[in-house]
């Protein structure tokens, strides 16, 4: 079973990378950006076949490593 | 006073943080990130700055998991100091040891410079050879030194008199203009700006050197 975690910087923690990035948009020329917000995409390849297993395998692997959970959110997608 | 530097790979300031701690008297071992246990008989685990495992994921985020932080964990725990200077805050932070975040500096720059910094808790064994409010010159040199906190925490850190150092000119953006904060129990600091690197006229300046010869003079058993 695959499995993505988005990991994004939590609704109201400055993202600068995200504003340089919305920066240069506007140099470019791409009008009406108002906000980006820069995250990363983490792919598993697990082992386990049952979804709420996996679930559960993956929260705990982000709450210990993959997220920084005092700046950081996550979102799981299985599949 | 004897120390235990710990050695990830990566870590770039290792033996920096031993030589300044040497000068100070103490006696100084440096341990191998994949050691499980540390020598007998520490009374500080310095964690030292660099790039462990190449600041892959997020910086120290490795670090934390590696074998020997689970020992320097428990030997926190069980009452002992610690000192984690730029990478090595990191990892604190990423232990949970400490609190907060330290993540990309707001103006996106690698910063490498000499700052200005005023000792700012009023009480704490790293501070002996300095007087609260007083400012040091120490440098500083990181890509990730921009310290986030939640108004509830620096409310908290402000209380407790926790909040070790700040900078007279926020160079990376960090809430409150934190440049050092302490643990609960203020046994721990973590720290960015780097005294292992000024304590030596030789370094440009011996602002650093204080740091540690206080540590020895409070840490050492007779």
């Amino acid at each position: 079973m695959k499995a993505k975690v988005q990991v994004m910087l939590k609704t109201g923690v400055l993202d600068p990378q995200g504003e340089a990035v919305r920066h240069a948009l506007g140099t470019l020329g791409f009008d009406g950006v108002e906000g980006v917000r820069q995250g990363k995409v983490i792919e598993l390849d697990l082992a386990e076949t049952d979804a709420a297993r996996a679930r559960e395998a993956v929260v705990a692997m982000c709450e210990k490593l993959l997220a920084n959970t005092v700046i950081e959110s996550y979102e799981i997608e299985l599949g | 006073m004897k120390a235990a530097v710990i050695v990830f790979p990566g870590s770039n300031c290792d033996r920096d943080l031993a030589v300044g701690l040497r000068r100070a008297g103490a006696e100084v071992e440096m341990v191998w990130h994949k050691d499980t246990a540390l020598p007998p008989g520490l009374d500080i685990i310095g964690i030292p700055g660099g790039f462990s495992f190449g600041d892959y994921l997020r910086c120290g985020a490795i670090a934390a998991q590696s074998p020997i932080t689970r020992a320097v964990v428990d030997f926190v725990h069980a009452g002992g100091h610690a000192l984690g200077i730029c990478n090595g805050f990191q990892v604190l932070t990423e232990t949970g040891l400490l609190p907060g975040a330290l993540m990309r500096n707001a103006n996106l720059k690698f910063v490498c410079k000499t700052v200005e910094l005023t000792v700012a808790t009023t009480e704490s064994v790293f501070i002996q050879a300095y007087k609260p409010g007083q400012t040091i010159c120490l440098p500083i040199a990181h890509h990730d030194g921009n310290y986030v906190a939640t108004p509830e925490l620096v409310g908290e850190l402000r209380d407790q008199d926790r909040i070790a150092f700040t900078y007279a000119d926020n160079p990376n953006g960090s809430t409150a203009d934190i440049a050092g904060v302490l643990s609960e129990n203020r046994r721990v600091l973590g720290m960015m700006p780097h005294p292992e690197r000024a304590v030596d006229p030789a370094h440009g300046g011996t602002d650093g050197a204080g740091l540690f010869t206080g540590l020895a003079q409070m840490l050492t058993t007779a």
